[in-house]
């Protein structure tokens, strides 16, 4: 049984260790890198989901006359083409954030959490506190 | 006119009045004038119905079919609605025209959105006033409040905006923690939430959650200010002296006993809370209250502190004879929302009166002011004597059914009545001696002439046998009332006091139908 | 014959225009264009409405469901749509008739990396992408194009927030799209196990599949990760972290937009997955998931109003009362009751409409002094007496005051709770309105009770592209607080079909 199951665990490391370097690391890049090997363990996932013991690849077998051969088990098409999908996905979201993070490196000149947070909270202080000074116009960052 | 068309026009008045506030906001004398006029009106269509309602009809006027699901938006105008109603609608052309007096006599800014709220809380307050079912009254009720608040904190000082926290923190939360969940609950035991004679919760509540659900509408209704929750009312004293009038005569704390008088009757039915003994608790609280509104009353130097004090223990009045549940204390509890109103605002407009005639906001400063201001000091005497329950006053007669009504079952009751009324007497009659018996003290104000010992003078005027002629063009100031505008009102006011006690047989009249047959004579 | 098409019209018509927008880039054409789709994907989201009786199916490309994919517009679904689009037309009007829109890149100044050439038409693209999004996941009946759609609205989300006025906008984009993108994985992991049990991405099928096989542990775990996911993006109590800065340093008109709709389709979607796809005996009766839900709800309604205390600017205030109100909506759920379910639809709309409405209003506001700081809208209802106004309108809206919509849906909510015996819940959604009278008057005394600044300049004129908007929605909320009758019965009735499993056939 337990052995039947091992691709589980192998989806299960992978999952554990992007989501742990997400929540972990502070640096923007390493958390993007961290996200990516999360989505891929889903992949993973969706793909040994599809495999049927014993399945052919899912193109139909034809006999020499052209009709279809009976009883061959193929495996299941469907995970892998949801997979593609996900994997566009995946892409798109990469993008995303890594555009993201080449607009905070030029808007904070860092990519780590600690000093973007720090950053940020001293924006609010000034915001605030500067009130009195600036009544109308704030800088464009 | 229709009986719908009048309890539509009754609420439609008030709302063209703050239309036409606004659009002649520039003419002061025509802003005042349409709020007189359309007053007037309102009173009018009011007074029209009630004999459609004493001849047992009950008009009815559905404005929105279903306000929640199974709930309309819809009046029906039953004898106790239309006293308060009457109450509300009878004393704002009097209330407006007083403003009108004291705004300019004391420089007031922002008139123009003072007189806006005004017809807006007399609109809510006739809105609650009709209001054919729970859903109704509590939106009513919430308007009511907040077309209050820009009142309360006219001043728009820090000390206002704090009143002002305190006047809305604790009559929305009240409102939303304990009503709306009263009622809620009732609509789900009951499944309706209309006001029915005999009461809709009769055997759909378990006799242990009597009192919880009572006390959740005693305390829900927070303007009727019982004590522990009464605050907001010696709070929302910052305000200018009509909008207190209001507040504490007219509209704001009879809307809070007027829709326990209404809950109780019509909700609960006074059968159940008979049978269940569920309001016991309440008398006793309204008594605390009662009693110790009054001690509280009497440590205040502050005139309008306490009158607000005093305001708390007349409340409690109305709430012990909703809480007796018996057909006496029920009338007892209406006719004092009448009683009381005119009586009280009596005194609130002589209070600003002296705030605008004479400048002086505190009872020890006020002595020999009767010499100066007669009028004033005149009604509040009489307005005092109307509180106190004194004939030939209205406050007698209502004073007289609370008592009929504790006298069958918690005779005791009578024993606080009596020992409140004593405490009425030592907090309110001291201010109107001091005004005529007392000489002025000799630093305040324009009597520096005298200059004489104020024990001197006490005792020449009190043990003078000669007419005050005599001595009058050396020791009798000159008049110097209010404005006119001020002292006419208060002059009406005061005549009503009197009126009320020999009108006080129509009002009865009126009650007695919601209550069935009734104990004492009328 | 094309009546039969509404329901794929309301994506489709989005759909195309974006690319379009992209092609085109004149900023006039383009926003009219824009505005345009936006308009005839609510026309067409209306007719529906009009329409649906007995659940609509379409069948994409003419396949059968279970082979193909499978729309469904159902009552509720209906409803969300036309909330969607109608508040996405709302928010595209702001920045039409002389407003500067804040969104970087779009405004007549070159924006801080220099670039020369007006962005606006990607702006518009993403807003419209992020519409397909939205509305795709609310009509789509296919457990996989729920996440498809998902991620769709969530990246062009992402873009939308990023372009913020401030440099702050790029870090809580970012945070958005970290936390956003595992909630999203994690949507997708429940729906990979679900098919893995019943073999079918179909909604109805899936939840026939249920009925079957019983109760295997997967399903837990598919549940446990479907649920995460959805509450992540929900935004309910501890996974709630990415909302504030997200609405706060998004452009006005993204954050009028999410507001009103982002949270509110995340929300069907969990109703869905409890109702239609796990059935309801399952969610409430086997795994108990009320007691999970119902305290989560109720920390969220307190800690979400209680922050918005303490907030020193509009939108965040605004923000964290939104996190308040996604716990009324998540209680109302956790009752596992009709009534509770009709409560939260009513709440999903009214909350909606003057939510939307109020962002619109602080989008004003940031138009004419420059700043949503509480701090610099001293004396607003002096210098903007109709903006201070609508905006106490739409307070006593959150707050739920008679007389408003926000008062339908509380009352609704009472009453859920009350028939469940909750008198204790009852108690709890009353004293949390408590909180919204505190952090809607700290607002009303700002404008109303403090001085305006002396030399503070405003800009002149009113700003009708947001101010009329607003002035809609939130006259529409008194609407049906005063006239509540039709609303009710349709939610009622949408209430029903969804309970009944969505109206399976």
């Amino acid at each position: 049984m337990i052995a039947n199951l091992w691709h589980y665990g192998l989806v299960v490391v992978l999952m554990m260790t992007g989501l742990y370097i997400v929540i972990a690391k502070r640096n923007y890049v390493k958390k993007m890198m961290g996200l990516a090997i999360f989505q891929t363990s889903v992949i993973m996932l969706y793909v040994t989901m599809g495999k049927v013991t014993g399945g052919t690849p899912p193109i139909f077998v034809q006999n020499d006359d052209g009709t279809l051969t009976e009883g061959i088990v193929y495996s299941n098409p469907l995970p892998m083409v949801l997979m593609l999908t996900a994997i566009v996905v995946g892409v798109a979201t990469m993008a995303v954030g890594l555009a993201l993070v080449v607009r905070i490196k030029e808007a904070y000149g860092t990519v780590e959490d600690d000093l973007v947070t720090e950053l940020n909270r001293e924006d609010e202080a000034r915001r605030h506190l500067s009130a009195a000074a600036q009544p109308i116009k704030e800088s464009k960052s | 006119m229709s009986p719908e068309m009048l309890i539509g026009a009754a609420l439609a008045l008030p709302l063209l009045a703050a239309l036409l506030v606004v659009v002649f906001r520039n003419q002061p004398n025509l802003r005042e004038a349409s709020t007189g006029v359309i007053g007037v009106a309102t009173l009018m269509c009011v007074v029209a119905l009630w004999p459609l309602v004493t001849s047992g009809a009950a008009p009815t006027l559905v404005l929105v079919d279903e306000l929640l699901p199974g709930v309309p938006l819809a009046f029906e105008v039953e004898p106790l609605g239309l006293l308060y109603a009457l109450v509300a609608a009878g004393l704002w052309p009097i209330t407006g025209m007083y403003a009108a007096g004291y705004m300019r006599g004391h420089h007031e800014k922002h008139q123009t959105r003072f007189f806006v709220c005004f017809a807006l809380a007399i609109f809510a307050a006739l809105g609650i006033a009709f209001a054919e079912n729970l859903g109704t009254f509590f939106l009513f009720y919430e308007v009511l409040t907040l077309s209050t608040y820009p009142l309360v904190t006219h001043h728009q000082t820090a000390e206002a905006r704090r009143a002002g926290r305190v006047y809305l923190g604790i009559l929305i939360g009240t409102s939303i923690c304990f009503l709306l969940l009263a009622i809620a609950w009732t609509g789900h035991m009951a499944g309706t939430l209309e006001f029915r004679a005999g009461g809709i919760l009769q055997g759909h509540i378990a006799e242990a959650s009597v009192p919880l659900l009572l006390a959740l509408f005693a305390y829900g209704c927070g303007k009727a200010a019982l004590m522990p929750l009464h605050r907001w009312l010696p709070n929302a004293m910052v305000a200018p002296t009509p909008v207190s009038a209001l507040l504490h005569a007219v509209a704001v704390v009879k809307a809070g006993v007027f829709g326990i008088l209404k809950i109780v009757v019509y909700v609960f039915g006074l059968d159940l809370l008979t049978s269940t003994e569920g309001s016991v608790w309440l008398m006793w609280v309204a008594s605390f209250t009662i009693v110790m509104g009054s001690l509280v009353a009497f440590t205040k130097d502050n005139l309008k502190a306490r009158l607000a004090y005093s305001t708390i223990a007349q409340l409690a009045y109305i709430v012990l004879g909703a809480a007796l549940a018996t057909p006496d204390g029920i009338v007892g509890g209406g006719l004092h929302i009448a009683t009381h109103a005119v009586g009280k605002i009596t005194l609130f407009f002589c209070a600003g009166a002296i705030l605008v005639g004479a400048h002086k906001k505190n009872i020890s400063d006020m002595d020999g002011l009767g010499r100066t201001m007669p009028f004033t000091m005149g009604a509040f005497l009489i307005g005092s004597l109307s509180i106190i329950g004194l004939p030939p006053m209205g406050g007698s007669w209502s004073k007289w059914f609370l008592a009929l009504g504790a006298a069958d079952e918690h005779a005791i009751f009578i024993a606080i009545l009596m020992l409140s009324s004593l405490l009425n007497i030592g907090y309110l009659i001291p201010i109107p001696v001091r005004g005529f018996f007392f000489a002025p003290k000799p630093s305040h104000g324009h009597e520096d002439e005298h200059g004489d010992d104020p024990h001197d003078a006490h005792r020449e005027v009190a043990a003078d046998p000669v007419g005050p002629s005599q001595w009058r063009p050396a020791r009798w100031p000159t008049l110097r009332e209010a404005p006119l505008l001020c002292v006419i009102p208060l002059c009406v006011t005061a005549a009503g006091c009197v009126a009320l006690f020999f009108f006080a047989r129509q009002f009865v009249d009126l009650l007695r139908p919601i209550v069935g047959a009734l104990g004492g004579p009328g | 014959m094309t009546l039969d098409q509404l329901p794929v019209l309301v994506i489709l018509i989005p759909l195309l225009t974006a690319p379009l927008i992209v092609l085109i880039r004149t900023p006039a054409v383009v926003r009219l264009m824009a505005i345009a789709a936006a308009a005839a994907s609510a026309f067409c989201a209306a007719m529906l409405v009009a329409r649906v009786g007995e659940p609509i199916s379409y069948h994409m490309g003419g396949w059968t469901p279970g082979i193909g994919i499978e729309l469904r517009a159902t009552k509720a679904s209906a409803f969300v749509l036309a909330l969607v689009t109608g508040i996405a037309t709302v928010a595209l009007l702001l920045g039409t008739r002389g407003t500067r829109l804040d969104v970087r890149g779009t405004s007549d100044r070159s924006d801080a990396t220099g670039g020369q050439r007006s962005r606006e038409h990607l702006y518009y693209a993403a807003f419209l992408t992020c519409l397909v999004g939205l509305c795709g996941m609310v009509i789509t009946g296919d457990a996989f194009n729920v996440f498809v759609f998902l991620e769709i609205s969530s990246l062009s989300t992402y873009a939308l927030v990023a372009m913020g006025p401030r440099r702050r906008a790029f870090s809580a984009a970012f945070n958005y799209l970290v936390l956003g993108t595992i909630g999203g994985t994690f949507v997708l992991i429940g729906i990979g196990l679900l098919y893995q049990m019943t073999g079918t991405l179909n909604g109805p099928a899936i939840s026939a599949r249920i009925q079957e096989i019983g109760d295997p542990r997967t399903l837990h775990v598919a549940f446990g990760f479907l649920f995460v996911g959805f509450a992540i993006k929900l935004a309910v109590f501890p996974l709630h972290q990415w909302l504030p800065n997200a609405y706060a340093e998004s452009p006005s008109a993204v954050s009028s937009f999410l507001a009103g709709t982002a949270t509110k389709v995340i929300y069907f979607q969990l109703i869905r997955m409890c109702l239609v796809v796990f059935g309801a005996d399952y969610v409430f009766g086997t795994l108990h998931f009320g007691s999970i839900l119902g305290p989560l709800s109720l920390l969220g309604m307190f800690a979400g109003s209680l922050a918005a205390i303490y907030q020193l600017s509009l939108k965040r205030l605004l923000a964290y009362s939104s996190i308040g109100q996604v716990g009324y909506l998540t209680l109302a759920l956790s009752l596992g009751t009709e009534d509770g379910l009709y409560a939260g639809l009513l709440h999903l709309g009214a909350h909606g409409v003057t939510k939307t409405g109020l962002f619109l209003l602080a989008s004003v506001i940031i138009a004419h002094v420059g700043t949503d700081r509480l701090a610099s809208l001293n004396g607003l209802g002096k210098r903007m007496p109709l903006v201070a106004f609508l905006f106490v309108v739409g307070g006593i809206g959150l707050i739920g005051v008679p007389g408003t919509a926000g008062f339908v849906s509380k009352w609704a909510l009472l009453q859920a709770a009350l028939a469940g015996d909750h008198l204790f819940l009852a108690g709890a959604i009353l004293v949390s309105s408590l909180l919204a009278v505190m952090y809607v008057w700290r607002v009303v005394e700002v404008m109303y009770f403090r001085e305006p600044p002396e030399r503070a300049p405003l800009r002149p004129g009113y700003d009708w592209g947001a101010l009329a908007p607003a002035g809609l929605l939130l006259g529409l909320s008194i609407a049906v607080g005063l006239y509540s009758e039709p609303i009710c019965v349709y939610m009622r009735s949408a209430a029903a079909q969804l309970f009944a499993g969505g109206g399976a056939p």
